[in-house]
């Protein structure tokens, strides 16, 4: 069977849509929002890298490197984040934060 | 030197106003009153100069308001009439400012109190130099105004501040009239200065306007609207109820402005207009009648009042209604003959009351004094010369106090005129002189004789003295004390006046040198009886003053020395003449009733209902509750929630994106 550029897509789309389902149907806790959020840049990864060998063009896999670099810093900013709001709130459970509650 | 007269007052009041507190009391005291002294001075001179030497004339100041084809200057009219105002008003105001000096010497507020008292002048100034009813308006309100401030002076006294909005508002009403009859004078002729008016009122004389269907006689009609205008100012019956209250100012106050000058702002009014008031017989009937009811109404008021300031103040209403008699008939030189030799008796009691009040460390209540003649040698014979004055005692003939000529010479020309009205008038202002006799020396006699009442129970709380709440025990006779100097001085001034103003003036104001006394600024129109004519009276009408005269002051005496236990009884009797007159016709409760009442109930309507439902319910308030109305509805939206957000970022992008996509695919299908 070959594998072409659609059974890229589809996958990145399957991980995609996972990844936004674990955003809003969490209810729970914060770091599973972070996965989400690293699946979701995984899906983009993968879009970057099968449009990358598809096209012949090497930008493509750059970027994915990039994007790499850069999930990472945003899951270390966002522990810290989660860490010094535990301090404050002693939970991360998603339902209690609604500060921004109107 | 015209100028000179009329400005530096007001110098010296932005003075004493605007820097009283750098220079002190003090400075401000002496600035004033050395302002106003220089004022009489130049006023004397003023005075001499044009009466006797006949340089009447217009100094014009500067061009005050040009509109269109409406024009008015201010500029300083100096004919007789002004001058004889001119000397009343800085010889009077100049007596106060020293008077003051001593009588509100403990009171903190002297920079502005000397500030209001020379602002008063100012205006007052301006109102007798005016010519035209511009400047004359201009005066008019000034003085009103100074006359509130001064009210209030004592300004954390209610009953102070009570007192001023209700001479205020009174005030206003007769304003109103007056502001009526001047943008009438302006419509019939084009111009409110004084001389093209009068040049041109003969020519009206008869003429009538269409109002409301009803043809009107132009000249009465603006003749009465002035008039009620004078009505106002000058205390008279149904506006009168504001002068009584009045005295809750400072007694040189009282003597200033609610005795010698701006209460006869509208006599003078009606003197300055009398060309006009000549050509409108009922208006002058009007006048008359008016000014008779008052004389006889305030005066009978006056008779059973305890406060002795107010018995004063009651006296000044009714004078004032005689000179008002005096205009009606026409004797418009024995009006101004009466304003002016009023001027100075009537501040001589008032500046004698205050020295009276000084002395009781400031009780007013006339029951709770007595026998202070002993105490009070000199205001005791001050006050003595000022009724002689007020009540017009003399010997005919030969030699009399100035009310023996003023008023017997109103009375007289009541008499003269023969009409009906004259004849009311006559008789009213004869029972008046009785009673003014009678109230006067009881007055006197409650003060400075009998026994020392001052720790008696009156039994009525209701009129005690206002001037200082707090003073409920009783004085000490040994405390009564005489007032200072500066006090003293200008009472024994007031009191040469009262003396001797009216022998020496008589001639001129009325006799047969009035003509060229008066230089025309009266009119004396044919036909009417020249003034001063008393040649053709009976003996009996020329004797009936003085008779009834002597009748007041031996009921007086009788009540009040030979059997001073008759007057508690009555009053504790009360009977019904008693409580009509202790009442003052209640015209208050009338007033109360009829107006007041009403007038607070449509504004609580108008307050509560009208712009609290309607315009705030429908406008600002029903607003701003529909916007928070939507606003709570808006902010259940914001859950803060981040997934919830992040949903509708998402939701927005999907939205986003297929509206710009979309198209594309289809022409992508379309080309496929």
């Amino acid at each position: 069977m070959h594998i072409g550029l659609a059974n890229y897509l589809f996958v990145a789309a399957i991980l995609f849509t996972i990844g936004v389902l674990g955003i809003f149907l969490n209810r729970k806790n914060v770091i599973i929002i972070l996965m989400s959020i690293e699946l979701i840049l995984l899906a983009v990864n993968i879009n970057f890298v099968a449009f990358s060998a598809y096209l012949g063009d090497l930008v493509g896999q750059i970027f994915a490197l990039f994007i790499l670099t850069v999930a990472a810093a945003e899951a270390a900013i966002g522990l810290a984040v989660l860490v010094v709001y535990f301090r404050n709130r002693g939970t991360i459970a998603v339902e209690t934060v609604n500060l921004m509650k109107g | 030197m015209y100028s000179a007269i009329v400005f530096l007052p007001f110098i010296a009041s932005i003075i004493a106003g605007l820097f009283g507190r750098l220079i002190g009391a003090r400075a401000s005291e002496l600035v004033t009153t050395g302002a106003l002294f220089v004022s009489a001075a130049l006023s004397c001179l003023a005075f001499y100069d044009v009466i006797y030497l006949g340089h009447a004339q217009v100094v014009h100041v500067l061009e005050w308001v040009v509109s269109g084809g409406f024009e008015a200057d201010w500029t300083i009219r100096v004919d007789a009439l002004t001058a004889v105002m001119l000397v009343v008003v800085t010889g009077v105001s100049s007596l106060v400012h020293l008077y003051s000096i001593g009588y509100m010497h403990d009171d903190e507020h002297r920079p502005r109190f000397f500030s209001f008292l020379s602002f008063f002048t100012f205006a007052m100034l301006a109102l007798v130099t005016a010519n035209n009813f511009l400047q004359l308006f201009f005066g008019w309100e000034g003085v009103g105004l100074a006359s509130y401030l001064l009210i209030g002076f004592w300004y954390t006294r209610p009953s102070a501040n009570a007192a001023a909005i209700k001479a205020f508002v009174v005030n206003r009403v007769g304003d109103f009239g007056f502001a009526l009859g001047i943008f009438g004078i302006y419509a019939i002729f084009r111009t409110l200065d004084f001389d093209a008016i009068f040049a041109a009122a003969p020519g009206m004389a008869g003429k009538t306007f269409i109002f409301a269907g009803h043809s009107v006689d132009i000249l009465t009609t603006l003749c009465l609207l002035l008039f009620v205008g004078a009505m106002g100012k000058s205390a008279q019956i149904v506006l009168h109820t504001w002068l009584p209250d009045a005295m809750e100012g400072p007694t040189p106050v009282s003597a200033l402005i609610h005795a010698a000058t701006m209460v006869t702002a509208g006599v003078f009014l009606v003197c300055r207009c009398s060309p006009l008031f000549e050509l409108a017989p009922n208006a002058l009937a009007f006048v008359t009648f008016i000014g008779a009811t008052t004389a006889f109404f305030a005066a009978s008021v006056g008779l059973f009042q305890n406060d002795i300031k107010r018995v004063i103040a009651y006296s000044t209403c009714s004078q004032l209604g005689y000179m008002f008699v005096a205009a009606g008939v026409s004797a418009y030189g024995a009006a101004m003959f009466h304003l002016f030799t009023h001027a100075f008796f009537k501040a001589l009691l008032f500046l004698g009351a205050g020295a009276v009040i000084h002395a009781m460390h400031h009780e007013q209540d006339m029951r709770k004094m007595g026998g202070l003649a002993k105490m009070l040698p000199f205001t005791w014979a001050m006050m003595g010369i000022g009724n002689l004055a007020l009540t017009g005692v003399g010997i005919p003939y030969l030699f009399g106090t100035s009310g023996f000529y003023s008023k017997d010479g109103i009375i007289n020309a009541a008499f003269l005129s023969g009409t009906p009205v004259g004849t009311y008038a006559f008789w009213l202002t004869l029972t008046a002189a009785l009673m003014t006799s009678f109230y006067s020396w009881r007055q006197f006699l409650m003060t400075f004789h009998g026994p020392y009442r001052s720790a008696q129970q009156t039994g009525d709380a209701r009129l005690h003295g206002h001037d200082d709440p707090g003073h409920d025990h009783p004085i000490n006779l040994s405390d009564v004390h005489e007032a200072p100097i500066v006090m003293l001085l200008p009472l024994l001034v007031l009191a040469l006046g009262a003396l001797f103003a009216g022998m020496i003036f008589n001639h001129d104001f009325v006799g047969p040198d009035a003509l060229g006394f008066w230089h025309g600024t009266v009119a004396s129109v044919a036909g009417h009886h020249a003034p001063g004519t008393s040649v053709e009276l009976p003996v009996w009408v020329e004797l009936a003053p003085i008779v009834a005269t002597i009748i007041g002051f031996a009921i007086a005496y009788y009540y009040y020395v030979m059997h001073p236990e008759f007057p508690p009884e009555l009053a504790a009797r009360n009977g019904l003449v008693y409580r009509f007159l202790y009442n003052k016709w209640y015209f208050d409760e009338i007033y109360d009733y009829l107006l007041v009442r009403p007038t607070f109930w449509l504004a609580r309507f108008l307050w509560k209902f009208g712009d609290g439902r309607v315009i705030d319910g429908l406008g600002p308030d029903g607003i701003a509750a529909r916007v928070l109305d939507g606003s709570r509805e808006a902010v259940r939206i914001q859950t803060g929630y981040v997934y919830h957000y992040a949903f509708a970022m998402l939701v927005g992008v999907v939205v986003v994106t297929t509206w710009f996509v979309w198209p594309l695919l289809l022409h992508a299908g379309g080309l496929r």
